[in-house]
């Protein structure tokens, strides 16, 4: 390894070194159908830019000759596809991350899936990248999966596409195949809004028009891929926008130090300047801006740094300070696109957890408008979205958060949810706009509160929550409890699964979906009882726990009593009291809890309650029991 | 890093007293400064490692009034597994997979930093950031959360964990960049010197002390060369250098044309043998 290269002198290396630092960096992502050729290109543009390794390369073709789909001459793909599985398969399964730099830039391209279940993974590859190349075979011309590649790009915010006609080759160079497919991708794009659409014909296996222009396609006056990519403006000015500091961290090393960590997303920050916690509206000014490397004057978007402030000000992780002058929105609805990655489909009504920036927060989805045909771009009427599917919603948090419109600033604007149980990301969210509703519609502050009217009754209002599963005894029991209860003078009301399916969820059915809307309703109503000062008792099969968990957090402290009935199914099956269980069997009733639908048990309930070595008045005299020791009724 | 320390309870930095875990640690320097980084290392030691890198690791954790861990699988010591005569492979799956999974396991990390970087091999491009583990620390390539701008999915049920790569992104190339803007200090092995080293399957082996035992036909000799890429000496093959100062090696690098992991017998093995270990849950 040893050569006269390594001795070359210290003038060389500076000059080296400050090229390197005067290179700009080009996040850019590859999509396109499956077979289209991203692999290849990638390993082209490695192998062309000289930039592989000869381990690489002597690797490369030992694998080219055990695998390869290229007939022993060098397949670059191989270069590329990591995973053993997607070897095997030929298809590129996950986002792949790349480096290379050619004199004048560096870059790192996101390779992403072409396959229609992996669309989520391109969604990630696009979320932090600002070109796309979108691949099209000659032979095929614009597919489903281009179509919807170009729409998730523009979504995802990409203003700058490189249309990438591959396989000319084998289309005889043929200007006309080309420019029909340009047309045709044109047709559909400039409704995506792309500030550029660059087409450039390529065969990445010999490599036409990849690094230099081809002498196959002389009709073609543009620039060849790499010298596109190396030129491209893309203008990210982030510095230019509002001020956005999310606070990652409360620094606070001891009692006379108190900083805010975490990166500036937008615009830029100076010593003395004025700030704003967007939030509370609080204000100070930066007092200092600490690194390890002695403070700054000033820091700009990208910058890792310790703000100091004048004042003592409430701020913690999840707060963002703003410019003063132009703060985001502050609000607890707001509409957004959304792009569904789960393979469970999306419950409009369940909880999930919003996680933008640096806070975290329960949100839920108020109404879905519609979901997008990624063909048409038609909007569609819709009661869920499904995997890799696009909507536009919106959306309700627990409490107030601070955003700005995706499009002003990803990194404020952009959001994941979460499944409260599972915790994988389900989907990804960009914020269109605030909905003013949150400060229009004003809670109205009544004179008789909730405890004046649970006084004058004599009792603690509470929800007992009965779940199980169908015929395990909840409404006996319930209806025994309130019998009880009525009878030494209490005030109760019951809310039963059966009963309010005949009126306030007439409109209902048995889906995953209406499920869950009908357990926020019933919820809702349970809540406003329990405001009346009333012991409310809900018996419903309530078979998630997301739901039970969302009803539980929309009353008060010790207002929600859960008393799983413990009934096994064999048990409940033999009883059958309404027949349920054999229709459901012989296929009569679809999504039946217990047959074809799940039922999740409790984790935590505070009553379980077996009916299986029990009376029903047994239970329900311990029911009330419970109530007395913990001070429910006297 | 400040991501991981907000939302874990308890955090670990995985400290392998390389040139990625140099730079790694001087982000976390950077990152908490004034305070200190809230986790302390770990050292997952095969008792294998060249005797600078100890000695490195020790004055490092010193001088910056760091905590730190230092685990040995005892279990592989008393079977007896050395990189000789239990091959690399298994040297490797019990000496630093099963003995990370011990360390883990015994102190209760629900997050663990690595320095592995997206450009070192196949299947570390399309490693997450933040990259989730069961609570049997195994990687599942397909069933990884997506990851969008910079928002982290932290959340995590009880028993399961986090392998957090802040340098996936980074070249190897700016590794030793930086190590130069920054003067980040580094194991002197990085460095050319005369040493004395063995030839052995077309790799030059350092015989760093008497556990190894030079074949029939093999001899000692003294060469100036330095390391691109350190773990296990007998594991790590040294290439002839006279690159004795940051400066040289970064021009030594503008030329390279062999990648880092050449220098590391263990990739060469079997084919995808790295995405195998990682999905037994080695780093």
């Amino acid at each position: 390894m040893a050569s006269a290269e390594q001795r070359t002198g210290a003038s060389e290396l500076s000059a080296f070194l400050a090229a390197q630092e005067k290179k700009s960096l080009l996040r850019f992502l590859t999509c396109g159908s499956v077979d289209d050729g991203k692999s290849t290109l990638i390993g082209r543009l490695l192998y062309d830019s000289k930039l592989l390794f000869e381990d690489h390369l002597s690797a490369l073709e030992k694998d080219s000759r055990k695998f390869g789909t290229t007939g022993g001459d060098i397949d670059f793909a191989l270069l590329v596809d990591g995973l053993e599985a997607e070897r095997e398969q030929g298809i590129t399964i996950d986002v792949a991350y790349r480096f290379f730099a050619t004199e004048k830039r560096k870059f790192i391209v996101a390779d992403t899936p072409g396959h229609e279940q992996y669309t989520r993974n391109m969604a990630t590859g696009a979320s932090n990248s600002d070109l796309a190349v979108i691949l099209v075979d000659a032979r095929k011309g614009v597919l489903t999966q281009t179509r919807r590649h170009a729409y998730i790009a523009s979504l995802l915010g990409i203003r700058h596409v490189v249309l990438a006609v591959n396989k000319i080759d084998l289309v005889g160079y043929s200007q006309e195949t080309f420019d029909a497919i340009v047309q045709d991708f044109a047709a559909f794009s400039q409704r995506l809004g792309f500030s550029s659409v660059e087409p450039i014909p390529i065969s990445a296996r010999f490599g036409d028009n990849v690094i230099a222009s081809s002498e196959h396609t002389s009709w073609h006056k543009g620039p060849s891929l790499l010298g596109y990519l190396e030129s491209v403006d893309v203008d990210t000015d982030v510095v230019g926008k509002p001020f956005r500091f999310p606070v990652q961290w409360v620094n606070r090393p001891n009692l006379d130090f108190r900083g805010f960590s975490g990166t500036v997303v937008g615009g830029r920050i100076t010593k003395g300047a004025a700030i704003a916690v967007a939030k509370s509206g609080r204000k100070s000014a930066v007092k200092r801006i600490v690194t390890m490397d002695g403070d700054l004057d000033e820091a700009v978007a990208g910058m890792a740094v310790t703000l100091v402030l004048a004042d003592e000000v409430d701020i913690s992780r999840g707060d963002i300070l703003a410019s003063p002058e132009d703060r985001p929105d502050v609000s607890e609805q707001f509409a957004a696109h959304l792009l569904w990655m789960a393979e469970d489909e999306l419950l409009p009504g369940r909880q999930y957890l919003m996680k933008l920036g640096t806070a975290t927060v329960p949100v839920q989805i108020t109404a879905l408008k519609h979901k997008v045909d990624v063909n048409s771009l038609d909007q569609l009427a819709a009661k869920t979205l499904h995997l890799n599917e696009v909507g536009y919603a919106n959306f309700a948090t627990s409490h107030p958060i601070a955003f700005d419109a995706y499009h002003n600033n990803r990194d404020t604007g952009g959001f994941i949810l979460i499944d409260r149980f599972t915790n994988t990301t389900v989907g990804a969210g960009m914020i269109d706009f605030s909905l003013r509703r949150a400060t229009n519609v004003h809670w109205q502050a009544l004179d008789v509160g909730k405890q004046s009217r649970a006084g004058q009754k004599g009792q603690r209002p509470v929800v007992l929550w009965f779940t199980g599963l169908s015929g395990s005894g909840k409404s006996t029991i319930a209806n025994l409890v309130e019998r009880a209860l009525f009878a030494e003078g209490r005030h109760t009301y019951l809310l039963d699964g059966d009963n309010v399916r005949h009126g306030l969820n007439r409109d209902l059915g048995f889906t995953d979906v209406d499920r869950v809307e009908n357990i926020r309703r019933v919820g809702e109503a349970a809540k406003l009882f329990v405001d009346a000062g009333l012991i409310v008792l809900v018996s419903f099969i309530s078979p998630f726990r997301s739901e039970r968990r969302m009803a539980r957090e929309l009353m008060g402290e010790g207002e929600f009593i859960e008393v799983y009935v413990d009934t096994p199914l064999e048990v409940c099956m033999e009883r059958d009291p309404k027949g349920l269980y054999r229709k459901a069997k012989s296929g009569e009733i679809k999504n039946f809890t217990g047959i074809d639908s799940p039922y999740e048990p409790p984790e935590l309930a505070e009553l379980r309650v077996d009916t299986t070595t029990a009376q029903p008045a047994d239970l329900a005299a311990q029911i009330v029991l419970h109530l007395r020791d913990k001070g429910y009724i006297g | 890093m400040r991501e991981v320390a907000a939302e874990f309870a308890n955090p670990v930095m995985l400290y392998s007293i390389g040139k990625d875990s140099s730079v790694m640690l001087h982000l976390a320097l950077k990152a908490f400064y004034p305070a200190k980084p809230p986790f302390p290392l770990l050292h997952v030691d095969t008792t294998w490692k060249f005797r600078e890198m100890i000695q490195f690791r020790d004055e490092t954790a010193k001088r910056l009034g760091l905590k730190l861990l230092v685990h040995v699988n005892e279990d592989g010591i008393a079977r007896g597994i050395n990189p000789f005569d239990s091959g690399s492979a298994l040297h490797t799956q019990v000496m630093k997979t099963e003995s990370l999974k011990q360390a883990l396991d015994k102190y209760g990390f629900d997050a663990a930093f690595g320095g592995a970087r997206r450009d070192e091999e196949k299947s570390r491009a399309k490693e997450r950031i933040f990259s989730f583990r069961t609570a049997t620390h195994a990687w599942d390539p397909k069933n990884q959360r997506p990851e969008l701008w910079r928002v982290y999915n932290t959340r995590i049920n009880k028993g399961e964990s986090i392998r957090v790569f802040p340098l996936s992104n980074w070249t190897e190339l700016d590794i030793w960049q930086y190590i130069l803007a920054e003067k980040i200090p580094i194991v002197p092995l990085y460095f050319a010197k005369r040493r004395p080293v063995v030839e052995r399957d077309g790799t030059l082996v350092m015989r760093d002390d008497e556990r190894m035992k030079l074949l029939p036909g093999e001899t000692l000799e003294d060469r100036l060369v330095r390391f691109r890429t350190l773990g296990c000496y007998p594991l790590t093959g040294a290439i002839e250098s006279d690159a004795d100062t940051l400066e040289g090696i970064v021009t030594e690098m503008f030329t390279a044309r062999t990648s880092e992991r050449q220098g590391r017998l263990i990739d060469s093995d079997e084919k995808s043998s790295m995405e195998k270990k990682k999905k037994e849950g080695y780093f």
